[in-house]
């Protein structure tokens, strides 16, 4: 017995020296990723899907996928965009846009620590912020924004969740005007915007608008302990190129993190300071009580002039174009991640007051005061390696720093500014996520990788494979990689909590009594179908195993049908589907206690079945019903009936 | 002694008036899809969820097998709260005016009445379990080949299908229980002291 365990070890021995140091997962890493059947994930996910428009939700460290939820983009599977509730929600002021690009989610705070509530993300292509109710899990708001285009620096949230930042990538004319290209530069300008969260019911409003220097705005956090009441967003293309951009911006040495003091543009919002500037855009909420969304176009929007209010920015000069721009947990360091070169650069934001204090300037840009790069330089990490991008922190004193090109996680120690530990990517990683990491108080247990391009890292599947998430322990000194797994679209930044904070809000069910829908039928006694000349509108509910009514005559080819179904359910995931025999929409799923719409117009005579699209029960291949369509000359009324011989 | 038995008849009459604050008894059901079961409190004058909308759940899959609903309202839910006041007054009468001899008299007129009580839950389950309509959507049968009964368990555990059934008393039923308990107590320590008195 001892004998065959001891040729086992060596043999395993062996087996993992023959391997190279990448490749051998101990069986260590397996325990420490493996969650039992039944058994919870002690962190969320909140995985952004870049080029789909959604936000899909993991556990870690199992590396499961719950979840994606449709933000920006179309959804057939749930409805979202499809059902007459939710159309509104993806209305902008290019009319319905049924997709984006979703790149950054950042959770609500309070007192500078994740409080589980919403999930701000921004949408890149047509500027929107959307944000997810993590009591439901679903997307509730969506607000354009204006004056902006590739809505990337963004979506970050301040200490106490007192704004969700928006800074534009492509700088544009602002007002939009007809206009030479080649005028850019002086003529194009940036935005920032700083959309207000209600405390109590996390209503978005767009509160004001920093105008600022053409140049692209590429990412933000915000400042935090004594740096709050600062955002700090990183710039690149400060030589206001318009084309061969990836030439003609990379010229000069250093480009700029703009300090903006959040607290001071409050300040001359109340002076009055301001100028309105119409504008036209969209805000879209989801009612939970009514089941449904309202889309209202905005026409102003408050500007501040950056170049003409003092003490509202200032620019720190950083080296090779930065993408990242983060700051620790303490709000001491703005972290600057040089795309281009292979330091990172450490702003002190001490240096940074103490400078503006003693007003040691080293010019301006649009009359915004730059700040000499030695006075607010805290240290950088040398040779770290190649194109850093994002950094986040562990709260014990380290930081960890992607980097794109060399394809690795650097971990170093924050103040002595000396590399700790390395740790290849398979490959290309551009963001990581520690649970917690744009807060005071990260969870740095496990650092969270996401990377561009995987090859060969899984199973083929044709041209185009997965992009991918690696998750690696940081709880020690080393970093050690656990765990692949797929992402969906492409995972640009993601955000993560413990599980406890938010699981325990999560609902069961919609109850049936707070259904205030316009077209809820919440009892079997208000089953009923109307006619309005040829809108046709169908009262219809749902409970397992059947439809009610579930024959239906009297409809019309040329008629448009409403089906208002409502599930009279309220029992925790028996949620049901409908869909409809050549219904030019998707299927609705409808939660207990929920009522969905879809549009039906018939086009041919004949008797079209319906039927409950999600396995629901025992008698679920039961739950389907009869539409009989007549020609559209016919007099037949109205009838509907369920369970009549 | 005679002042303690006394004390001992008035708690006892009043210890049942709880039944209006405490369920009776709890019929629990459990399956591994409803990982916190479903349950349903039965006091003396209503039906009620053991969490939010469990009976509407119960009726739902009571359905599938062509149980009736579990009703609104039973007649039991007048008749029993009046019995429990009415006993209950009697009961302090007893205590305030009667002799030891009328505790046990109560006693026994509380045993019959409960389990007069105890026999119509029986039957009731009984109907509950049996009654089902002809139509139903699944139909089982037992070895012998008669018609499969759902009844729940008067009292204790029982596998019912895909569900495991629980049914026991709740703390109004104990409130019940102790209360005829003291006013039993009330009379043997009268009954005792009196032998005593008479020996000696």
């Amino acid at each position: 017995m001892f004998a065959v365990a001891a040729v086992t070890m060596f043999l395993i021995g062996c087996n993992q020296q023959g391997k190279d140091s990448n490749g051998a997962l101990s069986s260590s890493a397996a325990e420490k990723v493996y969650v039992a059947p039944g058994e919870h994930d002690e962190f969320y996910a909140f995985i952004s899907g870049g080029f789909s428009g959604q936000m899909s939700v993991y556990g870690l460290p199992s590396g499961r996928l719950f979840k994606v939820i449709p933000v920006f983009s179309q959804d057939a599977e749930k409805a979202w965009g499809y059902n007459e509730e939710t159309k509104p929600m993806l209305n902008t002021s290019h009319g319905f846009v049924p997709w984006d690009d979703a790149h950054h989610p950042d959770i609500s705070q309070t007192n500078g620590e994740l409080d589980g509530r919403f999930v701000f993300i921004n949408g890149n292509n047509t500027p929107r912020i959307a944000k997810v109710d993590l009591s439901v899990f679903e997307t509730t708001e969506i607000i354009e924004i204006p004056n902006s285009a590739g809505n990337h620096s963004s979506a970050f949230v301040t200490e106490n969740t007192e704004y969700v930042v928006a800074g534009t990538r492509f700088s544009v004319p602002i007002p939009q005007r007809d206009m030479p290209i080649k005028e850019y530069k002086g003529n194009f300008k940036g935005s920032l915007s700083f959309i207000s969260v209600d405390p109590e019911d996390g209503g978005m409003d767009l509160s004001f608008q920093i105008l600022m220097p053409g140049f692209d705005y590429d990412l933000a956090h915000p400042g935090r302990g004594a740096s709050h009441g600062w955002m700090f967003f990183s710039t690149y293309n400060s030589e206001e190129s318009h084309t061969l951009m990836e030439v003609n911006a990379s010229q000069n040495d250093k480009d700029f993190i703009a300090a903006v003091n959040w607290k001071k543009a409050e300040e001359y919002i109340k002076e009055g300071k301001f100028r309105t500037m119409p504008a036209n855009y969209a805000h879209n909420v989801y009612d939970e009580s009514t089941h449904t969304a309202t889309s209202t176009m905005k026409k102003e929007v408050r500007i501040l002039d950056a170049a003409e209010l003092p003490g509202l920015v200032y620019l720190l000069p950083t080296p090779k174009s930065p993408h990242g721009c983060d700051v620790d947990p303490t709000g001491e360091y703005i972290v600057g991640n040089g795309k281009l070169s292979s330091d990172l650069t450490v702003h002190s934001f001490t240096k940074m007051i103490d400078a503006i204090e003693n007003e040691r300037f080293d010019g301006e840009a649009y009359g915004i005061p730059i700040l000499s790069f030695e006075d607010v330089l805290a240290g950088s990490v040398k040779q770290a390696g190649l194109g850093p991008l994002h950094t986040e922190f562990d709260g014990k004193g380290n930081g960890y720093t992607t980097f794109f090109i060399s394809s690795e996680v650097v971990k170093w120690k924050v103040g002595t500014w000396e590399v700790v530990d390395r740790q290849p990517c398979y490959y290309s990683v551009g963001h990581l996520m520690i649970p917690g990491g744009n807060s005071r108080k990260p969870f740095g247990k496990y650092v969270v990788a996401m990377n561009k391009i995987t090859k060969d890292r899984y199973l083929p599947t044709g041209p185009e494979v997965t992009q991918s998430a690696q998750l690696y322990d940081i709880s020690g000194e080393k970093m050690e990689l656990l765990l692949d797994f797929p992402t969906v679209g492409e995972p640009h930044y993601a955000a993560g909590i413990a599980a406890d904070i938010v699981k325990e809000r999560s609902k069961k069910i919609y109850s049936l009594e707070e259904n205030k829908h316009k077209y809820a039928t919440t009892s079997d006694a208000d089953v009923r179908v109307e006619r309005n000349g040829k809108e046709v509108h169908v009262y219809m509910t749902m409970i397992r195993s059947h439809f009610n009514p579930d024959n239906i005559e009297g409809i019309k080819v040329g008629d448009k049908v409403y089906f208002h179904v409502t599930n009279l359910e309220q029992d925790y995931d028996v949620p049901h589907g409908v869909s409809m025999i050549g219904a030019n929409t998707s299927e609705l799923l409808i939660m207990p206690g929920q009522t969905e719409t879809f549009v039906w117009e018939p086009k041919q005579v004949g008797v079209w079945p319906f039927y409950c699209t999600d396995f629901c029960s025992a008698l679920h291949q039961e739950m389907q019903g009869y539409v009989r369509v007549s020609p559209a000359s016919s007099d037949l009324d109205l009838s509907w009936s369920l369970g009549e011989d | 002694m005679k002042k303690k038995a006394k004390i001992l008849m008035f708690a006892g009459a009043l210890l049942p008036l709880l039944l209006f604050v405490f369920p009776l008894w709890k019929i629990t059901l459990e399956a591994p899809q409803y990982p916190t079961p479903l349950g349903m409190f039965i006091h003396i004058n209503d039906f009620t969820d053991a969490n939010p909308h469990d009976i509407k759940n119960i009726n739902l899959m009571n359905h599938y097998v062509g149980m009736k609903y579990i009703p609104e309202a039973i007649p039991e839910f007048k008749i029993f709260p009046a019995g429990i006041l009415i006993t209950t007054i009697i009961g302090l009468l007893i205590a305030w005016k009667a002799n030891h001899k009328w505790y046990l008299y109560w006693f026994i007129l509380m045993v019959i009445l409960s389990s007069a009580g105890l026999y119509d839950f029986y039957l009731w389950e009984h109907d509950y379990g049996h009654d089902l309509d002809p139509k139903a959507i699944m139909k089982f049968t037992n070895p012998d080949g008669s018609v499969m009964g759902f009844q729940p368990p008067l009292f204790g555990t029982k596998d019912i299908l895909n569900f495991k059934a629980h049914s026991y008393p709740q703390l109004g039923a104990y409130s019940l229980g102790l209360g005829m308990g003291l006013s039993l107590f009330g009379y043997l320590l009268v009954r005792k002291e009196n032998k005593k008195l008479k020996t000696a």
